[in-house]
């Protein structure tokens, strides 16, 4: 059970710590909302959430909602630039289909 | 799929309800769009990766519409149609706009605001900004992928009423949704996370294109207040490279110029200039159309040599407005650089020497504005917890009203920080009044005549009722971009009015600071001028009562009585209208008040006893009956 960083992904969350000034990683997690059923939780962590599941990708700390992992377990978070939109972008082998714009998803 | 950013601890939003919102400068000579991403501030860039957004907009016949490098390059092919430094006129009257002569526009006089006439019919200063607003609201949408909550839009300090209002209008005729307006001067501030840092004052030294402004801060309990702005309308990097340009010609000895050679020797020297904040030298070379050639070297010393008066003349607004604020410079805890022209070394180093420390300089000066009104959006939108910050500004004229004898009462204090509401009770001057004007004022000074007449509006339908006895309570209030509203309510009826505040002109940075001056050098002159209006005043409503209870009551005086008392009369209406030559007149009219007091002592005991014996008299009939 893993969730990973792609390298271009850990710079940009290690670069916007290091400006932010405070953070020990950040936070992924899914809840149910949206359209499609579920959406991607994407934080800050400002300190170690009891309970979390910890993974080190590229020098970066992800902790994870344990309710959640099941749902994203697996998942590669890149960083992406789409024309003039640029951020981050959850690979997640379990999603079945998700909605038009990919917020939200089902697995 | 989407792209995600990264938010605050337990701040995440749910799908398609991302609080996008950005942070505008809408600047004279140029405008960018930033927003906070993944909890960082970045400027937006255009497709081809410009970030900033030239503030000139093109008017074709068929109706089209250029805005930024397009309209800039067709200034001089097309001067009527391609507006530029549009900023200067938001909110602004013919009359205020001083050199007219000297620009290419076909300016209309209209009622409240200067209008253009161009190829696409008459624009509006308001009209001509929301064309810049609606570009960079565009190129917000597609650079984060959804519709904007809202924006902060970044105005001077200075900016009054009518120019901020202006501001506001122009967002909403291009589709933005305004959180707040922001000083400029705060929001670089804000950039460089002034407003996390211990308590203190702070300068923001801001040097444009065309333009310079200094501003003192000061930072107490996360609020800003404006403690004092100073500045040059014509002054900014422009003049930098017309000096540069002069050495140029006077090395090639070059004969008077064609338009082409002299904007390519313009481009020349802005290049040598800009060259100069890396090197030490730069070699500048030009061939003109006519063939003539030149090719020199010039040195950062001769730069600084010839530039030395025009960094002289950004110190002395700065020094004005430490005195102003009352500060000095080692009272400044840090200072701010704002503007292009802040790169050139001899700048950084002046204002180094001038302050007594080294200036912040490590963000863009060109971005920063941009950058600290999109940190204010982003907590303004909600996406930051809220016990981060909640920045308020202040008011930088004091506001109020006009009592009689022409007077200023002021209702809400300069530096009150915003969003603020006071009230206070007003009542009538004569018997049976049953209308009320309210003159609402923008100013320092005592005298209503000496400050600024923002709105008027009378307050009609006031039961009428003996001097004094009606409660008229004004409110006024202003919201968080520093716009008033004025109302007006009779208690006893409940009768209302109110009125919102666009003023109808608008007042220059010049006239702001010199309002300002002027109230403390006429501190003085204001106090007597209070006084003795005051004592007309007094005075007035003295005869007045006088020849009412006298034409009631003149059977309980004799002749000789009633022709003293109208030589007092005669004698303190002579005083009112003196010759208010001597310092102390209010008390020649004070002693005339008196004098009319004591006239009227014995008739006003006789009327008193007339009313007793008649209250008895009913009492009697009462009891009997």
């Amino acid at each position: 059970m893993a969730v990973t960083l792609s390298e271009r992904a850990a710079q940009h969350v290690t670069s916007y710590l290091a400006k932010r000034g405070k953070g020990v990683g950040i936070r992924l997690g899914v809840r149910t909302t949206g359209c499609s059923g579920m959406a991607y939780k994407l934080e800050f962590a400002d300190e170690a959430p009891e309970g979390d599941e910890v993974f080190t990708s590229h020098g970066v700390t992800v902790f994870v909602e344990p309710k959640s992992l099941d749902y994203i377990d697996g998942t590669e978070l890149d960083y992406a630039r789409e024309v003039l939109n640029e951020g981050f972008k959850f690979n997640n082998p379990n999603v079945k289909n998700e909605c038009g714009c990919g917020e939200s998803f089902n697995v | 799929m989407a792209l995600l950013q990264i938010a605050e601890p337990g701040m995440s939003t749910a799908p398609h309800q991302h609080r996008l919102a950005v942070g505008i400068d809408l600047g004279t000579t140029n405008s960018l769009v930033a927003t906070v991403r993944s909890g960082l501030a970045v400027v937006l860039d255009d497709e081809a990766g410009r970030s900033l957004l030239p503030s000139v907009v093109r008017y074709h016949a068929n109706g089209d519409v250029n805005v930024g490098y397009a309209a800039q390059a067709a200034q001089n092919s097309d001067p009527h149609n391609a507006i530029a430094s549009v900023k200067r006129f938001m909110g602004r009257g013919l009359a205020d706009i001083d050199d007219i002569a000297s620009l290419p526009y076909r300016f209309v006089d209209a009622p409240g605001m200067v209008q253009l006439r161009t190829a696409a019919g008459v624009k509006s200063p308001v009209e001509v900004s929301a064309e810049i607003l609606k570009v960079l609201s565009r190129r917000a949408e597609t650079a984060l992928g959804g519709e904007l909550v809202g924006a902060v839009i970044t105005v001077p300090a200075y900016f009054d009423d009518a120019q901020r209002q202006a501001t506001k209008d122009a967002a909403q005729l291009a589709g933005l949704n305004v959180l707040r307006l922001l000083n400029e001067p705060t929001a670089a501030a804000i950039a460089y996370g002034l407003d996390n840092a211990s308590e203190g004052v702070y300068a923001v030294y801001d040097l444009g294109g065309g333009t310079f402004d200094i501003s003192i801060l000061k930072l107490s309990k996360g609020v800003f207040e404006v403690l004092a702005t100073n500045g040059d309308s014509a002054l900014g990097g422009d003049d930098f490279d017309q000096r540069v340009f002069c050495w140029i010609v006077e090395q090639g000895r070059f004969q008077p110029l064609s338009a082409g050679d002299m904007r390519l020797l313009l481009t020349k020297a802005r290049d040598a200039k800009e060259a100069l904040t890396e090197h030490t030298e730069v070699r500048v070379t030009a061939v003109l159309s006519t063939g003539e050639m030149m090719d020199a070297t010039l040195t950062q010393a001769d730069f600084n040599a010839m530039t030395a008066s025009l960094v002289s003349k950004t110190l002395a607004p700065t020094r004005k407005a430490l005195r102003d604020a009352g500060l000095a410079v080692d009272e400044v805890k840090g200072v701010v650089m704002v503007g292009g022209s802040t790169r050139m070394p001899c700048i950084r180093q002046a204002v180094a020497d001038f302050f007594r420390q080294t200036p912040l300089t490590n963000l863009d000066p060109d971005k920063v504005v941009a950058l600290g009104a999109a940190m204010q959006a982003d907590v303004l939108a909600g996406n930051r917890a809220g016990d981060d910050w909640l920045l308020l500004d202040v008011i930088p004229l004091s506001l109020g009203l006009e009592t009689m004898g022409g007077l200023t009462e002021k209702v809400i204090p300069r530096n009150t920080t915003i969003p603020t509401a006071r009230a206070q009770e007003f009542t009538t001057f004569k018997d049976g009044q049953t209308a009320m004007s309210v003159q609402v004022l923008q100013g320092e000074r005592e005298l209503a005549s000496d400050c600024r007449s923002l709105a008027r509006f009378e307050l009609r339908g006031i039961p009428p009722m003996v001097a004094g006895a009606a409660r008229i309570r004004v409110t006024f209030q202003v919201d968080a971009d520093g716009l008033l509203s004025v109302s007006a309510r009779e208690q006893s009826s409940g009768v209302e009015a109110s009125v919102q505040v666009k003023p109808s002109y608008g007042l220059g940075d010049d006239e702001i600071t010199r309002m300002l001056k002027d109230a403390f050098t006429h501190a003085k002159d204001d106090m007597y001028a209070r006084a003795l209006n005051e004592q007309i005043v007094d005075a007035q409503g003295l005869i007045a009562a006088t020849r009412a209870a006298m034409a009631e009551d003149a059977a309980l005086l004799s002749a000789d009585e009633i022709a003293t008392i109208e030589a007092s009369i005669a004698a303190l209406e002579k005083l009112m209208a003196g010759p208010d030559v001597e310092a102390n007149h209010h008390l020649a009219i004070k002693r005339g008040i008196e004098a009319l007091n004591a006239a009227t002592t014995e008739f006003a005991q006789r009327r008193m006893d007339q009313n007793v014996r008649r209250a008895m008299a009913g009492q009697k009939l009462e009891t009997f009956g």
